[in-house]
């Protein structure tokens, strides 16, 4: 249980995607002008991430990694298909985003509007695959770590993007010199916020 | 005062829209705000009221309230260095004063001359007024840095500051982080052999002035280290201890947290809930000191709850610049919050994370960073519950 606690903060504030990683920057930059739409794909992400990262880890454990066909046949204990994990994880991410589209717009079409076209670009988001990567890299040793670290990874990504867009909304009036409006001030701003989340490099859980 | 007066007044045209040096303007500007401006208020009677208090003179009473802790810097400079030394017996407090000023008046200079430089220079480029932020900022960079910090990594620290975390933005009251933080955290992380270790707190003992085997170590790294400190309450709380220039006398400190509370410059909010916050992590944290692993993390993890806020820079972070206005929750609700969280991840940070001595800094940042969003939830809560309200009005009538 310590563990898991462990895990999820360390996703959250330690290796936050988007200030240690700077994964899934391009959604990140361009849907964070209001809080209100970065709360939408804030909360898109952190329902992907931690439904892909899960079904990854299985797929991983139970397909690609060296030995993991085994309970197949004993025959295929020398068969390493990690080559295909990269084409493997992107197929699961596309797939899960589009059934969580189409279930959601079948069963909760006002959450569906409101996320609008959110929802299907997450399937290109970086951070998502990020997160598939690095469940594969750090060989998580039960599926539940590996939900944990998707969900928490989720929560760190969304809490970047909703206080990069209140941000942003505060400084909207801000006398900002004209070459740096736009884009040119927020990857300013999100420079200094990752200073401020150099608070929690270094922390051991 | 009047001859200065006139000089003025007969420059003026000159700096007019017309006049020769329009250009500067802005500097003329503030140069003459800065000594006439605002030169009227309220007479005693009158039906409505006009105060004389403006930006110039609320950093004013900030820059009043810092100097109790920047002539104590002073003289700790010189004190800790002579006791370094060896050589207490043979000073006298007016060595040890001059001494620390010779160290921290080169610092304030450069650091004013850096920042207002800048300053100037924009306004004049940009065209708008010079506003009177740097004020405080260039007073409180030398104060959060360690004694001995080379003047040209200051001067470098004060760029990065007022370039990219002010004037990017726009200015005076438009950052998104506290300009002198924002210094300290650059030098901090682009210079960490100067910005932190137990040789750089005590002026002159990176070139080896000190005795042979003495520690120069902060009360912190102290603790971090050993899990007990070598001072006694009472000189932590005077501030008889190494650490940067302005944060070691709690006493001085909140002298100036006095005259910032009185003259209701600075949120006692803020303050107050950053106290609750740090004492709160403070407690959790004895109560977590069993669990310790070793003897020297137990030794930090039950240092009593209070003793942290004498410690390091906690009380000036919280008094100076946690109450910064600009980077700040500007909610009444949201001052509390911000206020809470600051000294609840400055106590959690000092303690649980190995890679740095003191939190207070990034904890503040970090707290920037959400303040805005803070104040984002508190305002739509507000017109929730007053939508609320008014449908509820609307059902009655």
């Amino acid at each position: 249980m310590q563990d898991l606690i462990n895990i999820f903060v360390k996703a959250i504030f330690v290796e936050n995607m988007i200030f240690a990683y700077f994964l899934g920057m391009c959604s990140y930059l361009a849907v964070s002008k209001t809080v209100k739409t970065g709360v939408g794909l804030g909360i898109a992400v952190i329902f992907v991430l931690g439904i892909t990262v899960p079904i990854n880890y299985l797929l991983e454990n139970y397909v690609l990694k060296e030995g993991a066909l085994t309970w197949l046949d004993e025959s295929f204990a020398t068969v390493d298909l990690s080559f295909l994990s990269f084409i493997m994880f992107i197929a699961v991410i596309a797939s899960m985003v589009q059934l969580v589209e189409m279930t959601v717009e079948k069963f909760a079409p006002a959450l569906y509007n409101a996320l609008g076209i959110f929802l299907p670009l997450i399937a290109v988001n970086c951070a998502i695959l990020g997160g598939s990567l690095f469940m594969q890299e750090r060989a998580y040793s039960n599926i539940s770590e590996a939900t944990v670290f998707g969900l928490g990874s989720g929560v760190g990504w969304f809490l970047a993007i909703v206080a990069i867009a209140a941000i942003r909304e505060k400084i909207r009036y801000s006398n900002v010199p004209a070459p740096l409006r736009g884009l040119g001030i927020t990857f300013v701003i999100t420079g200094l916020m990752g200073l401020g989340f150099m608070a929690f490099m270094g922390i051991k859980l | 005062m009047k001859a200065i007066q006139n000089l003025m007044d007969s420059l003026r045209p000159q700096f007019e829209p017309g006049g020769k040096y329009h250009k500067f303007w802005p500097a003329y500007d503030a140069f003459y705000t800065f000594l006439f401006v605002p030169g009227h208020t309220t007479p005693a009677r009158g039906a409505h009221i006009r105060d004389g208090i403006d930006l110039k003179r609320t950093m004013f009473t900030v820059i009043i309230a810092l100097i109790p802790a920047l002539l104590f810097g002073m003289y700790n400079a010189g004190y800790q260095h002579f006791k370094a030394a060896d050589m207490l017996q043979t000073v006298t407090f007016w060595d040890m004063f001059l001494y620390g000023a010779g160290k921290i008046i080169p610092m304030l200079i450069v650091s004013y001359g850096v920042g207002l430089g800048i300053e100037f220079g924009m306004a004049v480029a940009r065209g708008h007024q010079v506003n009177e932020g740097y004020l405080v900022t260039g007073m409180l960079i030398p104060l959060i840095m360690p004694i001995d910090l080379p003047l040209w990594m200051l001067a470098i620290s004060v760029v990065f500051a007022v370039v990219i975390g002010k004037e990017v933005f726009g200015g005076t009251g438009m950052n998104i982080l506290n300009p002198a933080l924002t210094a300290r955290v650059f030098a901090f992380f682009a210079y960490p052999s100067y910005m932190s270790g137990d040789k750089v707190w005590i002026g002159g003992m990176l070139r080896g002035e000190a005795v042979d085997g003495y520690s120069g170590a902060t009360a912190l790294g102290d603790l971090a280290t050993t899990g007990t400190t070598q001072f006694s309450v009472m000189d932590m709380f005077i501030g008889f201890i190494p650490g940067s220039v302005g944060e070691t006398s709690t006493l001085a400190i909140l002298i100036g947290a006095a005259i910032l509370l009185i003259t209701g410059v600075g949120s006692w909010k803020i303050m107050l809930s950053g106290v609750i916050g740090a004492l709160f992590m403070g407690i959790l944290l004895n109560g977590i000191s069993g669990y310790a692993t070793t003897p020297e993390m137990q030794g930090f993890l039950s240092v009593p709850a209070w003793q942290h806020l004498i410690m390091g820079g906690f009380a000036f972070g919280i008094v100076f610049m946690a109450t910064d206005p600009v980077s700040a929750a500007q909610t009444e609700k949201g001052k509390w919050i911000y206020g809470f969280l600051v000294g609840f991840f400055a106590i959690l940070i000092r303690v649980l994370n190995p890679a740095y001595p003191e939190g207070i800094m990034l904890a503040i940042l970090l707290m920037n960073v959400f303040a805005p969003l803070i104040d984002h939830y508190v305002v739509e809560a507000n017109i929730r519950k007053r939508m609320k309200r008014m449908k509820l009005q609307t059902v009655k009538a």
